[in-house]
């Protein structure tokens, strides 16, 4: 227990002291939501779906979450090598320990990247449910813990940065764009649908949405325990493949 | 009296490859030991398996009496290490580094105990400072600190002179033979500075191809191989050629990590 609240909290410390780094992640998210939300807008009031900005608030947030987690885990590959998560290695602390500290500790930092996120919609006409918002913020933790989870696995089994280029072009970014975060999931082609479907963040949109405005395709029943029982597998992948983890 | 470090028939294999092939040597407590050998003739494989990081193909090692592979948890414990890059966090100041060692270790993180070890390598004045606004030496030093808070009877440093001036690298070999002598502490070390093994080390292990070639004191080694120096006895058993490696990823990432902090 102690060796997973050490990893979390040195997780958050360092988060807190790196305000460029807080700041510079928000600009991807403001960017989609600025230029989508004012340039689309328009063509989806007058499709007949209402205002855009209500649409695209939980999509940029999802977003802000996904790229935050991803990072957080892949981040290990340098951190084994030249980091403090070297030193953990050879401590006589359990490999699982280690692992759920710092998926604790990137997911913790990822919702709250989310949160600032969801701040900033509200200033540019996202209007939600403000009771609503505990619910939304347990669809942003499941996902962070997710995709931190998933960041890990993967830097487990690389030896450097190499892939990292290859992993943001086929693997993070099509889980954003193929999520549902910038469009509506109903009306499309059946085989696009399905593709939409086999994304895991699709869920964790859907979630997010469905909890902030009531807007929601799959229902957030099946959100949820699609999202739970996909962490459960990814943890328990995860916790293997870096309890196998030799320098 | 028990062996410090006991090896016996230790062997890697990497697919086809033997890095490590079936060595053994023993250290004593409180001996300081130079373990040599040119690029890529598995000192840094050997290490890695001494401090648990890989696992041996075959062969038994023993800390203090543990099996590294049997008892890995009472193993880690028994040792404290200054890896080859740091493994210091940056963002965190010199005191939170030594206080998570202290957490991690589930040794009493009080206060005194940190101050002390921090005014040994005189870091007491920049505790509170980032580590990353801290040069090599520095870091070094920091390291050293932080491996001895949990009170190891082993320590493997792996190149610890590395890049450092000659000032420092003389006051860090200071801390290093004054804590073999008060605490009874074993050093095991390697390093590509032939001077330095031979001003320090009780006994020195030589290793090429996968196999320890010598093992003795400087004396012994210099009496069998008839030279005058480390260095000289050094190439005349390992020979004159140069060992090209395949880069690892970790030398990848080193080259990275040179390009972005201009080390």
């Amino acid at each position: 227990m102690q060796t997973i609240y050490i990893l979390w909290l040195r997780e958050l410390t360092r988060y807190s002291r790196s305000r460029a780094r807080i700041i510079g992640s928000l600009g991807q998210p403001l960017l989609f939501l600025l230029a989508l939300g004012f340039g689309l807008g328009p063509v989806f009031q007058k499709a007949g779906q209402g205002s855009y900005f209500q649409f695209l608030g939980p999509g940029v947030i999802a977003m802000s979450i996904l790229f935050t987690a991803i990072f957080a885990g892949i981040q290990i590959i340098w951190d084994k090598q030249f980091g403090f998560l070297k030193e953990t290695l050879v401590a006589p602390v359990s490999r699982l320990s280690i692992m759920l500290g710092k998926t604790l500790g990137g997911a913790t930092i990822a919702t709250l990247q989310g949160i600032i996120v969801f701040v900033l919609t509200l200033f540019v006409g996202f209007h939600p449910n403000i009771a609503a918002i505990p619910l939304a913020i347990i669809f942003m933790l499941l996902i962070s813990i997710f995709f931190t989870a998933v960041g890990i696995s993967i830097a487990s089994l690389l030896e450097d940065m190499q892939g990292f280029q290859l992993i943001m072009n086929f693997l993070v970014q099509p889980l954003f764009f193929l999520s549902g975060a910038l469009f509506p999931i109903n009306n499309l082609p059946k085989v696009f649908e399905m593709v939409v479907g086999l994304d895991p963040l699709s869920y964790g949109v859907d979630g997010i949405r469905g909890s902030l405005t009531g807007l929601t395709h799959y229902g957030l029943g099946i959100d949820f325990l699609v999202l739970f029982i996909m962490t459960s597998f990814i943890l328990v992948l995860g916790s293997y493949l870096f309890s196998k983890i030799q320098l | 009296m028990q062996k410090a470090i006991i090896v016996k028939n230790l062997t890697k294999k990497f697919k086809d490859f033997t890095a490590v092939d079936n060595i053994s040597f023993e250290v004593s407590p409180g001996e300081i030991f130079a373990f040599l050998g040119p690029n890529g003739a598995g000192k840094t494989t050997t290490i890695k398996m001494l401090t648990t990081l890989l696992h041996p193909t075959s062969g038994e090692i023993l800390l203090d009496g543990h099996d590294v592979n049997k008892d890995q948890d009472s193993a880690r414990k028994s040792f404290g290490i200054v890896f080859q890059d740091p493994s210091l966090d940056d963002e965190l100041t010199a005191y939170e580094n030594m206080k998570f060692h202290a957490m991690l270790y589930r040794v009493p993180s009080d206060t005194k105990k940190i101050k002390d070890l921090l005014e040994f390598v005189e870091l007491l004045d920049r505790k509170d400072a980032l580590v990353k606004t801290f040069s090599g030496g520095m870091k070094r030093r920091l390291e050293i600190a932080r491996g001895l808070l949990h009170h190891p009877k082993i320590f493997f440093l792996d190149e610890p002179t590395q890049g450092l001036d000659p000032q420092t690298r003389n006051h860090l070999w200071e801390y290093l033979i004054n804590l073999a002598k008060k605490d009874n502490i074993t050093i095991f070390f390697t390093t590509h500075y032939m001077e330095e093994a031979q001003n320090t080390a009780q006994k020195i292990a030589i290793i090429d191809h996968g196999k320890i070639i010598k093992v003795g004191t400087t004396e012994q080694i210099l009496k069998d191989t008839k030279t005058n120096s480390l260095e000289k006895a050094f190439l005349k058993l390992t020979g004159n050629s140069i060992r090209d490696e395949d880069a690892s990823g970790a030398d990848r990432m080193r080259q990275h990590r040179a390009m972005f902090r201009g080390r």
